[in-house]
């Protein structure tokens, strides 16, 4: 059977006809829709995680409890995943285990474009490199059978052009492979320093046996169109090669990259004028393929950032440029995303934009918007978590210089602050800080698409699941001053900050309202009866046309130029009520829908 | 046959994704190789989005290159502005005649410019649509999308396909007869 599927939909497809049995992930772009996919498979017990950590363990004991297991992440998730990731190298598997890491060349939605095959050969485990959905799936069936053959977890890259791109696959059944017995083996399941010596030997082995499955590999394969200019590719840059070169070159594409297939690689550049190495970020083969005595040309032509997509090749290597035709520039406005009509991070921003005192730690999620104008809010981001903890850092250098013009709010998300905001919190909290966090509990997990998380009530396959409490948690973290509150309160908003900083010592606002794109629970329906079904309306004979209501920052608002008045999009407004607050003649009525 | 290049650009939310779905999905059952990459990232509305389809005897790259698109539909105006390198200088434009204002606008520190259409026209050939308001009519402002899909059909010559069969197969048993309405209008229209 022929379907149309992107990479992360090739993968669940992979997973399934490979017999997984346990999945598991944290959300982030561009791996979401795998588990979202992988979760459609009623044979696949799928989970979100709190964190990549947390779901690598789980895949890895999976494994040695004796069941295939998938688990996926995006590329700065694994960083996160680091501390499992090189010690389940040393262990081994029992069923076999991969972990799907989604690469970003070109940043498309990450915080940077780091280059996850470099944790291949870091943590010594062997990697597979789809450049199509089809492959994906074919090549995510290999690596249980490599993962078992060889007792390692397969670490899989896909990039962003993979994930999100869609062509046709050839698909089968699902093969049911047999539960592989569990049996006690500390020799092999617990690296104390005596035993770990043991399994870097048995390591160092099998990545010996898989020198010659790399060379022997279906997946590293020649076509000879009897050029004397060759190319080796990886991934989606050989596609883009082809697409630039189609049948006047040769090449050698390599899908299984690590360890690399060095002898057929020797025998390919054999008799070739000219080598080049396509492959995206950074130069990896470039750097074993000339360590081993090849002469080939790589970075030094071909761009070391962002993709390597075939106009940036024509212009690289043939010096050819599209004729192109080119808009009057003065005219096109950027359209970057904005928070949307009726988030519940809106009052918040605007509260915190309006005071110079502060020093805003944000962190990675829809609120990473609040540093835009008209908020212009933020400070500082790094990563998930980081918020409170670098946050906690900045309060205690402004305190150890005795700087107090200024005072540190960290700023965060509910699935941020499951993810690795809560041993940020300890750290506040232990370490005698004195920040002000604010989190922004919407309900679910919101810029990855509104996934489910561990506060929300729901899990992965849609079942009711325990609702961890925020304010419990922040409770049991020592926090003694903590309040919750309706962020589209502005009035109530702006007294929780003051209350904040004028408390000694460490204290947290915990705002609770639903993102508005959230598909609401019956709990949900319950909590927030009114939530969207107003919608407001500009009085023209009340507005003076000062525009301090735009300082919302809100999509549905609609300035009339001519006639200098304030307007609002009646189909996109679900009357939040925040510009209606902010207006100083109360020109603007909130209404039942 | 040399592989064709179909851009989609607009606004998250306005449906750029089902049109390309139903797109790639009936040129595939067609018997074309097919290969359609998407950007998106950021679940919030509003901002730029793009479907990029490839259609022919054996796709390779996903992307499409700028300069060689032979159709870009743009389902809103500064979309369609944005979106002029992708074409190829014999390329064809569909403008959807339906402004949506970027943030910059809404807050007052710019100005929605009133002469794109002439700026495209002036460049490129240019077809302008008044799909918006023909989905209005047909009593459903979403289906916007179907009929801009309908356009790009008749413009690429794709009309042998069975796409009433790929709506069937698609859309909501509900919407089934809408969306085919639709469709015929979009294809009528160019
Ligand atoms: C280590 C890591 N994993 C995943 C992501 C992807 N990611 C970005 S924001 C986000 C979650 C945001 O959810 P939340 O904190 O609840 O805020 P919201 O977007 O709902 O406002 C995720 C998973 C990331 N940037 N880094
Ligand atoms: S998706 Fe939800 S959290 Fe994100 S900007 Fe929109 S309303 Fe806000
Ligand atoms: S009430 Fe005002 S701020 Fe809220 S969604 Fe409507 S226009 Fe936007």
């Amino acid at each position: 059977m022929k379907l149309l599927l992107t990479g992360n939909e090739a993968i669940a497809r992979g997973a399934w006809e490979a017999g997984v049995k346990f999945a598991t992930a944290y959300p982030g772009t561009p791996s979401t829709e795998i588990l979202e996919n992988v979760a459609t498979y009623k044979e696949i017990v799928s989970e979100w995680a709190p964190n990549e950590k947390v779901a690598l363990e789980a895949a890895a004991g999976a494994s040695i409890g004796g069941v295939r297991s998938l688990c996926a992440m995006k590329h700065v998730g694994v960083n996160v995943a680091t501390d499992p990731l090189f010690t389940f190298a040393y262990l081994g598997v029992n069923a076999g285990s991969v972990l799907v890491t989604a690469d970003e060349p070109g940043m498309h939605s990450s915080q940077n474009e780091q280059d996850n095959r470099n944790y291949a050969r870091h943590a010594k485990v062997c990697m597979f490199e789809p450049s199509d959905s089809q492959e994906a799936k074919d090549m995510l069936k290999e690596a249980y059978a490599v993962s078992e053959a060889y007792d390692m977890p397969v670490l899989f890259r896909m990039t962003t052009r993979v994930c999100h791109s869609k062509s046709i696959v050839d698909c089968s059944d699902r093969v049911e492979v047999m539960d592989k017995p569990y049996e006690k083996d500390i020799r092999k399941y617990c690296p104390l320093p005596a035993f770990a010596r043991g399994m870097q030997v048995k390591l160092a082995d099998n990545f010996k046996r898989l020198e010659d499955y790399s060379n022997n590999s279906p997946f590293n394969y020649i076509e000879d169109n009897g050029a004397d200019i060759g190319i080796i590719g990886s991934g989606v840059a050989y596609r883009y090669a082809k697409e630039v070169f189609g049948k006047t070159v040769s090449y050698l594409k390599i899908g299984f990259s690590y360890p690399l297939p060095m002898e057929k690689i020797a025998a390919f550049a054999k008799g070739k004028k000219t080598l080049y190495i396509f492959e995206e970020n950074d130069p990896i083969m470039e750097t074993e393929i000339k360590a081993a005595g090849i002469d080939c040309i790589g970075k030094e032509k071909l761009p070391a950032m962002g993709e390597l997509t075939p106009d940036r090749v024509r212009k690289a290597l043939l010096n050819e440029e599209a004729q192109i035709i080119e808009p009057n520039p003065e005219m096109v406005l950027p359209r970057p995303p904005a928070l949307c009509a009726g988030c519940p991070h809106r009052g918040v921003f605007y509260e915190l934009g309006r005071r110079k005192d502060l020093m805003i730690f944000s962190d990675i999620g829809c609120y990473s918007l609040g540093l835009m104008p008209p908020y212009n809010a933020t400070d500082a981001m790094i990563c998930m978590g980081a918020s409170i903890s670098a946050g906690h850092g900045v309060q205690k250098a402004f305190d150890i210089k005795g700087d107090h013009s200024k005072k540190v709010v960290s700023i965060l998300g509910d699935s941020t602050f499951f993810h690795s905001g809560i041993t940020s919190l300890m750290d506040v909290t232990y370490n005698k800080s004195n920040t002000l966090t604010i989190i922004l509990d919407n309900r679910i997990t919101g810029m990855t698409g509104h996934q489910q998380n561990p506060g929300t009530g729901y899990d992965l396959m849609g079942e009711a699941a325990p609702m961890i409490d925020i304010e419990a948690m922040v409770k049991a973290c020592g926090v003694k001053n903590l309040i919750s509150i309706d962020p589209n309160n502005l009035t109530i908003v702006e007294e929780a900050i003051e209350w904040g900083l004028n408390i000694e010592g460490p204290a947290v606002i915990i705002t609770r309202w639903p993102c508005v794109l959230k598909k609401f629970s019956a709990q949900d329906n319950k909590e927030f009866p009114t939530a969207f079904k107003m919608v407001a309306t500009v009085d023209v004979e009340k507005c003076i046309g000062c525009k301090k209501c735009l300082k919302s920052g809100c999509p549905a608002l609609a300035f009339d130029r001519a006639n200098k008045k304030s307007g609002i999009l009646k189909e996109t407004c679900v009357g939040c009520g925040v510009c209606a607050q902010i207006c100083p003649k109360q020109a603007i009525n909130v209404e039942v829908r | 046959m040399e592989t064709k290049n179909i851009v989609l650009v607009g606004v998250g939310g306005q449906g750029t994704i089902l049109a390309a779905k139903l797109l790639t999905t009936g040129l595939m059952e067609a018997g074309y190789d097919v290969k359609m990459s998407e950007i998106h990232g950021m679940s919030q509305r509003g901002g730029s989005v793009s479907s990029l389809v490839r259609y022919g005897d054996d796709v390779q790259s996903p992307v499409i290159e700028i300069g060689s698109a032979d159709i870009v539909v743009a389902f809103e105006k500064m979309e369609g502005l944005r979106s002029l390198e992708y074409l190829k200088p014999t390329g064809k434009m569909i403008v959807n005649d339906t402004e949506i204002f970027p943030l910059s606008v809404i807050i007052g520190v710019t100005t929605y410019p009133d002469n794109i259409l002439d700026e495209i026209n002036s460049k490129v050939n240019l077809r302008v649509m008044s799909a918006s308001k023909m989905a209005e009519e047909l009593g459903n402002p979403k289906v916007m999308n179907v009929i801009l899909l309908g356009s790009i059909i008749k413009s690429m010559g794709l009309t042998d396909i069975d796409w009433e069969a790929i709506i069937a197969d698609n859309v909501k048993a509900q919407f089934k007869d809408l969306n085919i309405k639709a469709l015929q209008a979009g294809m009528n229209a160019v």
